[in-house]
């Protein structure tokens, strides 16, 4: 039993220091890369929890596409990090101030609530026997019926997004030549040929 | 000891926080606000993921999915904003974006 | 029918003018008001006929206007003799006018406007004179106002005429305001505001009386001398009467019209209307004849050294708006109104004489630029004779005269007549007035007409008698000035005067000064002509023969001189006294009281607050989105801070 228990320390520990590196590390790669790992080690407290599926996600698109995403950008950008004025402190103790009273209140929540003994009876889909139902094919039986709109939305938000991502970084630059096949096509007679009468014996 | 409901939580706790904290103390790249973000996503699905366990109800990891979805969309356009206006303007520094001051 | 005809012609005339005048055009405009103020001026002399001499008096109930618990107002049409008669003035001279003004208003660019006025002016006399009640009387004597004021200021590019209208206005409202607290007390006593009601109760009211801060007052002179503030602001009299000079802004017509003929005798007309309530007040009669034999009097020695030759004929005006009331208050009221009557003819002739004269030369009013025009203008001069004729009464005792021979020697021999001390103050100021009256006239003729031009030469060069559509209305007037005494001495002030006045007009037994005033004696009878040749003669003195004499009267007697000149410094005592303490007051509450108090704490004060806390708000708007983030942060931390108060975790 302990070691799970090891586990979870473990993940919890490392992916609360990753957040606080992501956030207090002056070089933005080095953010991204501790971002990464805060991924990869909630991706182990997902195990933990038996969401394989929801962890192998978070680790094949987050730390596959987006993470990634992110460093591309921060490497594309190509900012001097050292100009990079480095933060004006004055507002930090009154943020620290008020993050810390939340971080309590939000605790005292967690302390304080209990979950109601009915809570189980009126779930909407109960989690299936792992034995007989591994997570993928359980999750798999949710989305594709019960929320196969919600399913379909998603994918929706995804193309626009990409259609938007490439709307917005998409420039046509000056002086590349590109084929144009709906130019060639529409061209006609009169914006393609002249004719000049050539006077005999003068040229042209 | 058993690991319970209340760790997941306090640790989702504590990067619910350190996300927040990282929005408004960030001084450096729009980036890193983009990553705080993230965070605060991440510990949204833990609070899911450790819901569902705990009920025993599949429905909070069918949410984490969309939650995830949504996140991988908000990052590729917040992405894709970022680099245009780096392009227009030659810098994401948290300090230089303030053209809607009143 | 035909009453309604009458009044209401000239309301169709104002609206069509006035609403439509753009789309009909100048000139139809012109001609329809004037058509229709001719029909109803003919219809007015049929109706003088039928009640005055068929005795065949009228009432016409035309709609109910106010009907509020006991008090009940009807818009009617009263035609009893006094009505008649004033129909026949106001319809004849605005008739006269409105045909007059054709030829008169010729160059000015809104002609449709003026007929549009003249014609609502003159519904509103109609309405004034024809009223049933005291209500709509008040109506009527508004009207007239407004009327007055629009066509004072009628050409309001001028500032100057702007101000004469705005000060005829103010100054009328003081007496209004009397007047409506007349009106208001009658209801209060009598319960009605009907003329019928509130003259047949008047006799049980001669004990009444009411306690004012302490003191017992007569209620009826009370009633009566707030009436007649309302007469003396209309006529002008006078510690009212500074408005009238000043209203000679205006078109001449206007003058003609309003400021001699009609507007300024309501007053007249409103103490005679209302004889049997003042006959049963003594104390206000008494009133009445001081203020009127000392206007006669003070307009008479102002009119004496006037250079603006409308001026002149104004204070005249004002002079014989005293005989009027005068005689009036004498209890003479026929003489009164018969006064009023001719005077109409031959004020209207002098005003729209002196129009053509001022059209002639120019549009210039000041006599010492003119002279020497009576061989340029003959018609105007022969007509400006017969109205100073007749305006200073000139006539043999006994056997003719002109129009204001009849009535003002009546008017003088009635004050005699009287054989009281009032009586004899009011004769020696008529006297007096008479002679000046005569004198002024002829200074006004013999300055304009004779002696050697003074004008410039282009002026005198196209100087013109005036179109036959002006002149022909001087003609009839000067009939009017000529015989108008002649033909209606005997019925209106006659032995009979009760058969032609029906029960307009009550008279007390006791007050037989009317009756008396066919039996005075002969140097009564002769003293008026004796004294207006006299000024007749002074004048061609001093104006004809020896031009020097009035210069160096002058000179010697500075101080009468200007006293005369700036009219008794009446304006600048009404300036020192009213208008520059309530111009302070005024500013006092325009800066302290509207600018700091009102719109600093109102208008400006919201508005400067909110733009000083949107400044600030604005400066919230750093447009740094850790701002932002923080501010939302920090409302989530008191969101949840919230709960777990209001939740008791």
């Amino acid at each position: 039993m302990i070691l799970p228990a090891l586990a979870f320390y473990l993940f919890a520990t490392i992916t609360v220091a990753c957040g606080v590196l992501v956030i207090a590390s002056r070089n933005p790669v080095h953010s991204v890369l501790f971002l990464i790992l805060a991924f990869f080690n909630s991706a182990g407290l997902f195990v933990l929890l038996g969401a394989e599926f929801l962890a192998m996600i978070l680790v094949i698109v987050y730390v596959g596409a987006v993470a990634v995403l992110f460093m591309f950008v921060v490497m594309m950008l190509d900012i001097n990090f050292v100009e990079l004025r480095q933060g004006f402190l004055q507002y930090l103790p009154i943020g620290l101030l008020v993050s810390f009273i939340l971080l309590v209140e939000i605790l005292m929540v967690v302390g304080a609530w209990v979950i109601s003994p009915e809570a189980a009876s009126v779930a909407a889909a109960p989690t299936p026997d792992p034995a007989l139902r591994s997570n993928v094919a359980a999750l798999g039986d949710l989305v594709y019926t019960r929320y196969v709109y919600l399913f379909q939305a998603a994918g929706m938000i995804l193309l626009v997004a990409m259609i938007g991502a490439i709307v917005l970084t998409l420039r046509s630059r000056p002086g590349v030549k590109r084929q144009k096949i709906s130019d060639q096509v529409s061209r006609t007679r009169e914006s393609s040929v002249e004719i000049k009468k050539v006077q005999p014996g003068q040229g042209v | 000891m058993e690991i319970g409901l209340g760790h997941y939580l306090t640790v989702a706790a504590i990067l619910f926080t350190l996300g927040i904290f990282g929005i408004f103390m960030t001084r450096k790249t729009v980036i890193i606000i983009l990553m705080s973000i993230e965070l605060m996503l991440l510990a949204v699905n833990i609070n899911l993921v450790a819901f569902s366990t705990h009920l025993n109800v599949l429905v909070g990891q069918v949410f984490a999915m969309f939650v995830l979805t949504v996140a991988a969309g908000e990052a590729a356009i917040g992405l894709a904003i970022l680099v245009v206006y780096f392009r227009n303007r030659g810098s994401i520094a948290v300090e230089d974006i303030n053209m809607m001051k009143g | 029918m035909m009453y309604v005809l009458i009044t209401f012609a000239p309301l169709l005339g104002a609206v069509l003018a006035g609403f439509f005048g753009r789309s009909l055009g100048d000139r139809a405009a012109m001609l329809i008001t004037s058509l229709l103020m001719t029909a109803a001026a003919i219809m007015s002399w049929a109706a003088l006929y039928t009640v005055g001499f068929g005795h065949n008096p009228a009432h016409v109930n035309l709609l109910s206007w106010i009907h509020s618990g006991d008090f009940q107002v009807n818009w009617a049409l009263q035609i009893d003799t006094l009505t008649a008669v004033m129909l026949v003035v106001v319809n004849t001279v605005s008739c006269l006018v409105h045909w007059y003004s054709i030829g008169y208003m010729s160059h000015d660019e809104a002609k449709a406007r003026f007929f549009a006025y003249l014609s609502l002016f003159t519904f509103a006399m109609l309405m004034l004179v024809t009223s049933d009640n005291f209500v709509q009387l008040y109506f009527g004597w508004e009207g007239v106002g407004l009327a007055s004021y629009l066509l004072i200021g009628f050409w309001y590019h001028k500032p100057s005429a702007n101000a004469a209208a705005m000060k005829a206005f103010i100054v009328n409202r003081v007496g209004d305001f009397g007047f409506a607290l007349g009106i208001a007390g009658i209801f209060l006593v009598y319960d009605s505001v009907t003329f019928e009601a509130v003259f047949s109760q008047t006799p049980d009211m001669v004990e009444h009386t009411f306690n004012f801060l302490g003191y017992e007052v007569h209620t009826l002179t009370t009633l009566c001398l707030l009436l007649f503030l309302g007469a003396m602001g209309k006529s002008a009299q006078l510690p009212l009467h500074t408005w009238l000079p000043d209203a000679m802004e205006g078109p001449t017509p206007v003058s003609a019209l309003i400021h001699a003929a009609t507007m300024v005798t309501a007053g007249v007309f409103l103490v005679a209307r209302c004889s049997p309530m003042f006959e049963y007040a003594p104390d206000a009669l008494a009133v009445v004849v001081v203020i009127g034999a000392s206007t006669a009097f003070f307009a008479a020695t102002v009119g004496l050294v006037q250079t603006d030759i409308k001026r002149v004929i104004a204070y005249s005006t004002c002079s014989q708006l005293g005989y009027m009331f005068f005689a009036a208050g004498l209890s003479a009221y026929p003489v009164a109104i018969f006064h009023l009557f001719t005077h109409a003819f031959f004020k209207a002739l002098l005003f729209l004489g002196a129009g053509s004269v001022i059209h002639a030369v120019a549009d210039e009013q000041d006599m010492r630029k003119m002279g020497g025009l009576a061989p340029h203008i003959r018609k105007t001069f022969f007509m400006m004779w017969i109205g100073s004729l007749a305006l200073a009464g000139i006539g043999i005792p006994g056997v003719v005269g002109f129009a204001g021979f009849y009535s003002k020697d009546l008017i003088l021999e009635s004050s005699f007549a009287a054989s009281t001390g009032l009586g004899e103050y009011a004769f020696f100021m008529g006297i007096s007035a008479a002679f000046m009256t005569a004198f002024y006239s002829w200074r006004l003729l013999f300055l304009t007409f004779n002696g050697k031009p003074r004008a410039p030469r282009e002026t005198m060069a196209h100087i013109h008698d005036s179109p036959p559509v002006m002149m022909i209305p001087l003609y009839i007037l000067a009939v009017g000035a000529v015989f108008a005494g002649i033909a209606f001495y005997g019925p209106m002030t006659g032995h009979h005067w009760q058969e032609f006045w029906g029960d307009a007009i009550l008279i007390l037994d006791t007050n037989r000064a009317m009756e008396l005033a066919h039996d005075v004696p002969t140097w009564v009878k002769w003293l008026p002509l004796v004294v207006s040749v006299a000024g007749i003669g002074l004048a061609w003195l001093m104006y004809i023969k020896n031009t020097d004499l009035g210069p160096s009267f002058a000179r010697t007697h500075q101080a009468i001189y200007q006293f005369l000149l700036n009219k008794w410094y009446f304006d600048e005592l009404y300036d020192w006294i009213f208008i520059r303490p309530a111009k302070a007051l005024g500013r006092i509450f325009w800066r302290i009281g509207d600018g700091k108090l009102i719109d600093g704490l109102g208008p400006d004060g919201i508005s400067s607050t909110v733009l000083k806390a949107a400044r600030r708000a604005s400066l919230l708007q750093s447009g740094y989105l850790y701002h932002y983030a923080f501010a939302m942060l920090i409302g989530v931390a008191v969101l949840v801070t919230f709960y777990f108060y209001a939740i008791g975790v």
